[in-house]
């Protein structure tokens, strides 16, 4: 009897989201429509969300080979600060979570508060003074001065601080200590595979962190060999519409690049949604 | 890690003046207290370095003033009564301020209906609005800016091509008097999925037999809904509405990139950080554009203390 009553009310829950599923899409399906598109294609009166003639690969060629394959280049650069700037913020991240979590040291709890209310500083009011900063010691314009700043996350210390005290039971790091194993030795065969779906979601979110920035490296880098993608594409955008109609094949380039450099995290949040899912509701928890 | 040294020579002392039982346990917490120190070492020099360290610096930048012909200055808090005076800075504030207290609500709106949606169906369509719900998370607001800035075009978007097949103009949503709408959209669009994950998240973990209760008490499905599970997950909602206040009082990206197509319409101090940016870049005023940084860290650390200590209760997430 149930059954029957709740079926109508089903139907408007997943007409609603279908709704939703055609809203967060259309974007991303004009993009990947606009991607097959030459120049006269996109520009076009009529039919922009629909396919007309095949230019996909066309388009690709170009955009691996404009200007000596500089979206290569950034693509590679992209892979690189993502690569160096989120191990190494999962790094630091997930030991001091632990740490934090699992021992009790004198001054935990200032130092831990001070972290907690770090939160609340808004980032990118720290980018200019660090600008400076690195300017005096002369690492701006190099990939330190995108990867070094990415490495602080205090709420990425905060998550897996929640998620070492969740998922590391005290008893355990006991007996291991009793069989004599060190505490590094015990952290990385006992807790560190305890705490794996959070380490994974704390990878992803600093991952993504650092694929997406765009303040950070805009304010650090002035040579263009150096940009990430997101700012590469963002001169890309700027140069297409200040010479407005000579930028048109740019606008091509803009879009199939757009649609390749979102590939890469798309695949990985597909493969990796059973870890960062559970990963994310303990942090959401206490 | 002044500390580290500390603990140590502390060891012996400890044990000795403790009574002969508790001498082991004790000994072994206090070698695991220096060990401690160790594991958040790392953390605490990028700490250090990249945030405490920065956020002096701006503080003492902001304290001095660089004139051509006068050199370095200093101006005590000049800068400040000049930042808070400037109605370029006054502008930027009022407008991410305002638009934070629009885009907020409705972003959790739609997260909490996505979420609570989700939590009660089930089935390959969910599976899916989940994922595509959540996709835009994974990609970089540049990108989210300029694809929404095509579909905003009004020369080949198909916003105006759906309008002229009605034979009227859509409205541009660049335009000056709609960038606040075309930003809202932009933003709910790109964030709306990743609260909602962790909304979902929250709500997965609640135990089902709550609602077997419930049920039995006779309450419906909307009830469910709104009287226990929408207050089971406060917290996560809480964590959400201070990620997205400090997120949006920093508005940085999307108008940036959205400048260039939107004709003017994004003037240079369109908000507090663009404003900062382009005193420091276009201007070389890195002693004011420093100001105007530590000036809206400041806004936003009061704004969010402020929300703190008015929803302040127990189970919340700085507590």
């Amino acid at each position: 009897m149930s059954d029957v009553r709740r079926r109508p009310r089903h139907v408007w829950a997943k007409l609603l989201l279908l709704a939703m599923v055609c809203y967060f899409l259309v974007p991303v399906w004009w993009l990947v429509v606009a991607s097959t598109k030459d120049a006269p294609g996109l520009f076009a009166g009529s039919g922009a969300l629909w396919f007309s003639g095949f230019h996909l690969f066309d388009n690709l060629g170009d955009l691996f080979t404009h200007n000596n394959g500089e979206y290569l280049r950034w693509l590679g650069n992209s892979v690189r600060y993502a690569f160096a700037g989120g191990v190494g913020c999962t790094i630091v991240s997930v030991l001091a979570g632990y740490g934090f979590a699992k021992f009790d040291f004198r001054g935990r709890g200032v130092v831990f508060a001070l972290v907690l209310g770090s939160v609340m500083v808004p980032l990118t009011a720290l980018v200019i003074p660090t600008f400076v900063m690195m300017s005096n010691v002369g690492l701006t314009d190099t990939i330190w001065a995108v990867i070094l700043p990415s490495l602080l996350s205090p709420f990425a210390v905060y998550l897996m601080r929640v998620y070492a005290a969740v998922s590391v039971p005290d008893e355990l790091l006991d007996a291991a200590r009793i069989d004599g194993a060190g505490e590094l030795r015990t952290f990385l065969r006992v807790s560190l595979p305890l705490m794996r779906p959070g380490v994974v979601t704390v990878l992803l979110l600093s991952v993504v962190g650092t694929w997406n920035n765009y303040f950070l490296p805009l304010t650090m880098l002035s040579s263009s060999k150096l940009y990430p993608l997101t700012v590469g594409i963002g001169l890309w955008s700027q140069l297409a519409s200040s010479n407005n109609g000579g930028g048109q094949s740019l606008w091509n380039l803009i879009i199939v690049g757009s649609l390749v450099s979102i590939i890469p995290l798309v695949i990985a949040f597909l493969t990796l949604q059973r870890y960062w899912q559970g990963g994310l509701a303990v942090g959401s928890l206490k | 890690m002044a500390a580290t040294v500390d603990t140590r020579p502390s060891t012996p002392r400890a044990v000795a003046s403790d009574p002969p039982g508790t001498a082991p346990a004790r000994r072994r917490s206090a070698r695991r207290g220096a060990l401690g120190w160790l594991f958040i070492l790392p953390f605490l020099i990028v700490f250090v370095v990249f945030l405490i360290g920065p956020l002096a610096y701006a503080g003492y930048l902001s304290l001095y003033t660089k004139g051509l012909a006068t050199g370095t200055t200093f101006a005590g808090l000049d800068n400040y009564t000049r930042a808070f005076g400037d109605p370029s800075f006054r502008k930027g504030l009022w407008f991410v301020l305002r638009f934070s207290l629009v885009v907020i609500p409705l972003q959790m709106i739609v997260a909490l209906v996505a979420a609570l949606v989700l939590d009660e169906v089930t089935g390959r369509l969910a599976r899916f609005s989940r994922l595509v719900i959540f996709l835009p998370y994974a990609i970089p607001a540049v990108l989210g800016a300029l694809m929404w800035g095509f579909l905003y075009s009004p020369s080949f978007g198909p916003i105006e091509q759906l309008a002229s097949a009605f034979d009227v103009r859509a409205p541009f949503l660049l335009s000056q008097g709609n960038i606040f709408y075309g930003l809202l959209n932009v933003v709910t669009w790109q964030w709306a999925g990743y609260y909602m994950i962790i909304i979902y998240a929250a709500l997965q973990s609640i135990d089902s037999s709550v609602y077997e209760a419930a049920r039995m008490d006779g309450a419906n499905a909307r009830q469910i809904a709104l009287r226990i599970k929408v207050p089971m997950v406060t917290s996560a909602l809480t964590l959400i509405l201070i990620f997205s206040l400090i997120g949006t009082l920093q508005f940085f990206t999307e108008p940036q990139i959205l400048g260039p197509i939107a004709n003017g319409t994004v003037t240079p101090d369109f908000t507090p950080n663009i404003y900062a940016f382009n005193l420091a870049f276009r201007y070389a005023q890195f002693n004011y554009a420093s100001a105007i940084s530590f000036a809206l860290g400041f806004v936003v650390f009061v704004a969010v203390a402020i929300f703190m200590i008015v929803t302040r209760k127990k189970g919340s997430i700085f507590t």
